[in-house]
């Protein structure tokens, strides 16, 4: 992990390149974060993968988080990894209102721009945060729901999506008690 | 009557001695239409219509099919015997297992999540434990480390086990597979013997393990060491210089590892190609700093240096076992902070401070100041990464695995296109994925 002073000497660097890309950083519990703007994160993502100095190379994982009640509410996280320096740094695209949004059959989904150019690895993982949080990654190759079913409403995750259950259907009960589940 | 198989022969001849002429093919002097009109000339009254040769055949692999080691389903794109394009279709045992883990208090999490990836439940214990851990600032005594690492590492052999004899099912080697299931028998009845359990055990802690080894396990895991040592010998005799296996895994699925580290591929399919890179060498979690291994690596990255790698692991993780049976430090086994973890059951009946933790802990949990943390370790599959999300109640704001399973799977195409369908089979089984685990 970059300390605390290190954190600082990125966003020096990064505001020289891209001002107003990074909006804050943080650094709790020995792990590293900066928390910057979503339209940007392409830009900053690149500039920690290639600049000399960084070289973040490695994509571990991007996930999405949702804050509610909270306001930002959305954020997609992505944990970048040098491998040289075993270096972990978070970076967090909190989606703050008003977001850019893009309407999608009769909804409004908050939009960030995808990495996949950037990082082939992040393909599955955009998927599973669209399928689960409804954030909708631009530019994404093949942007389908991947672990619910193709027709699912809802998006599971948020944290304002109950968690609900199927009634077990038995044909037993059916036969004695039409529409029992009901 | 003409047999068909003759007329097949026929032209075989004759594209032999056109190759031989020229020396070069000239695949334009036979085509299709030629091939049926002589047919139609020699079975009189017949029809003989051929698909045309490039035509492309969709191919539906799955779900339920034994080479998927799962529900998992495969659209594979065939041109005559050759995949042209690959599209993993997953979900169906998606059980919303992170979305569940929300509304449990933090210690009641970690029987959910072991059930993700069933055959390593220790490493997933551990991710998420790991994760808490480190949310709440809480020491770990070094006795637990070490007994975590020791379940770890024979987990780790178990896992490798189950894979071993499911791959070399795939591959028509029946007797390796009974032998492999032998043997991880045996590793599950150590697990019966500490734990209580074979599998999903609920051993690790938030702060340590649940109890303490109990007396005659060292002697049981030395025998096991034993048995297993002989075994591998066994499975490496059986497939090492198999003819048929050689044929099957040889310079097949090779992906360069520039490529893989893209793709973010890791564990023993990133170490097969050449790359020496493991979490327990780098991240240096638990005891592992203090004990002594090497990082098997391979050097083309076809599916034999991914089954060798995985068969020197095995190796590797006996000796750790070894070292520490032989170096285990005395000491309790759970953190004593009794807002974290709970008060040895003795001391309910004679302590009122006790009873009230015990009390409290059971029925709300501990509250965990907001905050987010990230813990990754390495798997038999790959980096397995826990995020944990505190928002300052008793139960977790939202829980994320990093699947290695599930990001592996992303190089099943690039392993597989323009090779035969026969070797997706053994890629697919070399690549090791847990449809537990990439679902969730």
């Amino acid at each position: 992990m970059p300390d605390a002073p290190g954190l600082e000497l990125i966003l020096a660097e990064i505001n020289r390149e891209h001002p107003g890309a990074v909006l804050d950083t943080s650094f709790d519990r020995e792990q590293a974060a900066l928390i910057i703007d979503p339209a940007k994160v392409v830009e900053v993502l690149t500039w920690l993968k290639e600049s000399p100095g960084q070289e973040y190379t490695f994509l571990s994982s991007v996930h999405g988080a949702d804050h509610f009640p909270l306001t930002p509410r959305f954020a997609v996280h992505y944990e970048l990894l040098n491998r040289e320096r075993y270096e972990r740094l978070r970076v967090k695209a909190v989606i703050a209102d008003p977001a850019k949004v893009m309407e999608v059959d009769g909804e409004l989904l908050p939009v960030v721009p995808s990495v996949v150019e950037l990082f082939p690895t992040a393909d599955f993982q955009e998927r599973e945060v669209y399928d689960f949080f409804g954030i909708v990654f631009e530019g994404h190759p093949d942007l389908r729901r991947i672990l619910m079913p193709e027709d699912y409403v809802g998006w599971p995750q948020r944290r304002d999506f109950p968690v609900g259950g199927e009634p077990v259907i038995f044909t037993r009960d059916e036969v004695t008690n039409p529409g029992w589940w009901q | 009557m003409a047999r068909v198989e003759d007329t097949l022969h026929d032209r075989e001849v004759r594209q032999a001695g056109a190759m031989g002429e020229a020396g070069t093919l000239r695949d334009e002097e036979i085509t299709v239409s030629d091939f049926t009109t002589e047919l139609s000339e020699r079975i009189p009254g017949v029809e003989f219509e051929l698909e045309p040769e490039q035509e492309m055949l969709t191919v539906n692999m799955g779900p339920h099919h034994p080479a998927t080691h799962g529900v998992l389903r495969l659209v594979v794109d065939l041109e005559g015997e050759v995949v042209k394009d690959l599209k993993p279709v997953i979900g169906y045992v998606h059980t919303g297992i992170e979305k569940s883990c929300e509304t449990m208090q933090y210690w009641k999490v970690i029987p959910f999540v072991e059930r993700m990836d069933y055959l390593s439940y220790f490493f997933n214990m551990q991710a998420y434990v790991g994760a808490v851990e480190q949310l709440t600032g809480l020491e770990v005594p070094r006795r637990a480390q070490w007994l975590r690492v020791l379940h770890m590492e024979l987990n780790r052999i178990h896992s490798h086990l189950v894979w071993l004899g499911t791959t070399a099912l795939d591959l028509g080697a029946m007797g390796v597979y009974f032998y492999c299931f032998r043997d991880r028998d045996r590793v599950l009845d150590t697990f019966e013997m500490s734990t209580g359990q074979r599998m999903h055990t609920r051993y690790f802690q938030i702060g340590g393990v649940a109890e303490d080894i109990p007396a005659g396990f060292e002697q049981k895991v030395r025998k096991l060491i034993e048995q297993l040592k002989t075994g591998i010998g066994q499975y490496e005799a059986l497939l090492d210089k198999n003819e048929i296996f050689l044929i099957r895994t040889k310079d097949v699925g090779v992906v360069p590892k520039e490529r893989l580290i893209d793709l973010g591929v890791t564990g023993p399919l990133l170490r097969a190609a050449g790359e020496p890179w493991d979490l327990r060498k780098e991240g240096g979690y638990l005891a592992y700093p203090e004990l002594d291994f090497d990082v098997p690596v391979g050097t083309v990255g076809d599916g034999y240096d991914r089954y060798r790698v995985r068969l020197t692991e095995m190796r590797e993780s006996l000796k750790i076992i070894e070292q520490i049976l032989d170096g285990l430090p005395e000491g309790p086994w759970v953190a004593d902070d009794r807002k974290y973890a709970l008060p040895p059951r003795a001391e309910l009946s004679t302590s009122m401070e006790s009873l009230i933790h015990h009390f409290k802990l059971v029925t709300e949990g501990f509250r965990v100041e907001p905050g987010e943390v990230y813990n990754p370790i390495e798997s038999p599959r790959g980096e397995l990464g826990c995020f944990v999300m505190a928002d300052g109640s008793s139960k977790p704001a939202r829980v994320h695995f990093r699947e290695p399973s599930f990001v592996n799977l992303q190089a099943l195409a690039d392993m597989t296109i323009g090779e035969y369908v026969a070797d997706l089979i053994q890629t697919l089984a070399m690549l090791d994925p847990i449809l537990g685990g990439i679902d969730r």
